[in-house]
């Protein structure tokens, strides 16, 4: 037991530090999400939104939950990069020659992705705040956010490793991010709610887990415990079939790499 | 083929095969003995099969078929013991290069499970064996080439390993650099650490491995010490270069020469004779002679006792590519 908290802190360790020296690396994760998105994205449409459709009091107090959740995606999806590095230039191969357990890789990864996760939301909903966007449910609220985006965040995670450990080149595994991406973020409720959507469009957001997430966070920045718990019970079931699905399909390719 | 050694064995390979995605077959029938003690080598091309071997013996890679041993465990069955008794030094590239030196070591302590304390001493230790203690505290992107190597081979270290495991340890390292680090692997078989490396540079199979075992197409072709092999071949070899106007007379020639008393083989390739004689002084004059019969024009005559590159070709057919 002792040994395995040593290695899994050592491999954590390592992901914080090669973070914390590539200066710009870390200042863009931190700032693109809610630059690009809240900040451009929420102002730009600020005026063309209608506040009884979207049924909040502005668009970026809408928009809010959706950036929240995107940037879970985001970060989960790209959580396998760093892995990637790590297959090509040899060092996967370094730490698997040494007597850790098979999973301390992975567990450092995941443990990294989920910290730097929920200090970004923090961020965004820091941004938000200062927008004018208070959540009515106060740090309580904010607690079950971060709580939902880790439900969220393990199964993409998992995706994203499995990407890295499977792929023939890096070049393919970010065509294969980019190309997931966009596509769950416009099928989904982030950017317009779905009874503002085509028919279709809407049929395909209540596929993606992404909308589950995001209906539950959405009240409990807008409106309240009382909307929020039955989105909150439901977001749970879904995660957790959505984290099984992800990390069954990416058992497979832990273990071929792994061992 | 030496395929047994007296004395306690540390590292041992029995029939090996490895068949990636069921049709391509990287390693088949591999079998030889590595002695405690000893450096030993798997010399041969690119895509030969000796990393495959490599990363079967440090459990990273599963056999499709046969067994390895190290220290007697087996590399499936007790992976991770294995994992415990071995260091590992891969190619060059394996360094993260945000991580300084210290901190590589440091991060390679932890995931051998070495307490805190002995790990700062067993750290300091390592920096001191390959002289990197300047530099332990920079970021490894500072590091030249000779450098990563170094610290590649103080990684290998921290576990006090009884067998390393080096791949292709001076590729792409310039020359200063490489006898500094043939120098070190030197030290390391004094502190008898029984060391097994992969090389596609017949020098350092030469100089530097107490035997070796030629591997191509996946398959071991020789075993042996480098003068073992070289004194196996059985005699001097003379080689002939002809003009290349000579190019159709080349076969004739080689024939001409064959039947000459004292000559044991003959091989040709373009315009390049190969011949391997048991005693040059009486051979030599007939050769000549052969080839002013022939109505060939030398361009360049060169008689060596056997060289490696001559080992491999006699037991592969085709000369060895080295990659710089």
């Amino acid at each position: 037991m002792n040994d395995y908290v040593q290695e899994v802190g050592a491999l954590t360790t390592r992901w914080v530090k090669r973070l914390s020296r590539e200066r710009f690396s870390l200042l863009f994760t931190l700032a693109q999400p809610m630059v690009f998105w809240l900040i451009f994205f929420g102002n730009l449409f600020q005026k063309t939104a209608n506040t009884d459709i979207v049924q909040a009091p502005s668009y970026i107090a809408f928009l809010a939950a959706g950036v929240v959740v995107m940037t879970i995606l985001n970060n989960g999806l790209a959580g396998g990069t760093d892995l990637l590095f790590d297959k090509e230039n040899g060092f996967l191969e370094r730490m698997l020659s040494t007597p850790i357990s098979r999973t301390s890789v992975v567990i450092s990864r995941f443990l990294f992705v989920m910290t730097i996760t929920s200090a970004q939301v923090l961020v965004i909903l820091g941004v938000a705040y200062l927008y004018g966007v208070h959540p009515v449910t106060g740090l309580g609220g904010v607690a079950v956010i971060i709580l939902i985006g880790l439900l969220f965040g393990v199964g993409l995670t998992a995706i994203s490793m499995a990407l890295a450990f499977s792929v023939k080149s890096h070049g393919d595994f970010f065509s294969m991010l980019g190309f997931l991406s966009l596509p769950m973020i416009f099928l989904s409720s982030a950017l317009v709610p779905l009874s503002a959507m085509p028919g279709w469009m809407a049929v395909l957001a209540r596929l993606n887990p992404m909308t589950w997430a995001i209906d539950a966070v959405r009240p409990l920045i807008l409106t309240g415990w009382d909307a929020a718990l039955p989105q909150i019970g439901i977001v749970v079931i879904v995660m957790a079939v959505f984290d099984a699905v992800c990390l069954w399909g990416a058992a497979k390719a832990f273990r071929k790499t792994l061992g | 083929m030496g395929l047994t050694v007296g004395g306690a064995v540390a590292i041992e390979v029995e029939r090996l095969s490895k068949t990636y995605e069921g049709t391509v077959t990287a390693v088949e029938d591999v079998s030889f003995q590595v002695a405690a003690g000893e450096v030993f080598g798997l010399l041969g091309p690119n895509g030969a099969g000796k990393t495959t071997t490599l990363r079967v013996l440090i459990t990273v890679l599963r056999p499709s078929g046969g067994a390895a041993r190290v220290l007697g465990m087996d590399v499936v069955e007790q992976a991770d013991a294995v994992r415990r008794a071995i260091g590992y030094v891969p190619q060059e590239r394996a360094i993260d290069r945000f991580l300084t030196g210290r901190e590589h070591l440091q991060l390679l302590a932890d995931l051998y499970h070495i307490p805190k304390d002995k790990a700062t001493a067993r750290i300091d230790e390592v920096l001191a064996l390959v002289n990197l203690e300047h530099k332990a505290d920079e970021v490894a992107r500072t590091y030249s080439g000779g450098m990563k190597r170094k610290l590649d081979i103080a990684c290998g270290l921290i576990p006090d390993p009884k067998v390393l495991f080096m791949d292709e340890p001076t590729l792409g390292l310039d020359v200063e650099s490489r006898l500094k680090i043939w120098e070190h692997i030197r030290q390391l078989k004094a502190r008898g650490i029984t060391i097994l490396l992969t090389t596609n540079y017949l020098d350092e199979a030469d100089q530097l491995c107490d035997r070796i075992a030629i591997i191509d197409g996946g398959r071991v072709k020789a075993i042996g010490a480098p003068n073992e092999l070289k004194s196996g071949l059985g005699g001097d070899i003379v080689t002939l270069t002809l003009a290349l106007d000579d190019l159709g007379r080349v076969e004739a020639l080689a024939q001409a020469i064959k039947g000459q008393t004292g000559v044991k083989a003959v091989s040709t390739k373009q315009q390049v004779v190969d011949i391997r004689v048991s005693s040059p002084e009486a051979t030599l004059s007939a050769i000549l002679g052969a080839v002013t019969a022939h109505g060939c024009r030398l361009e360049f005559v060169d008689y060596h006792r056997p060289r490696l590159d001559d080992v491999f070709l006699a037991h592969t057919g085709k000369r060895m590519k080295e990659d710089a």
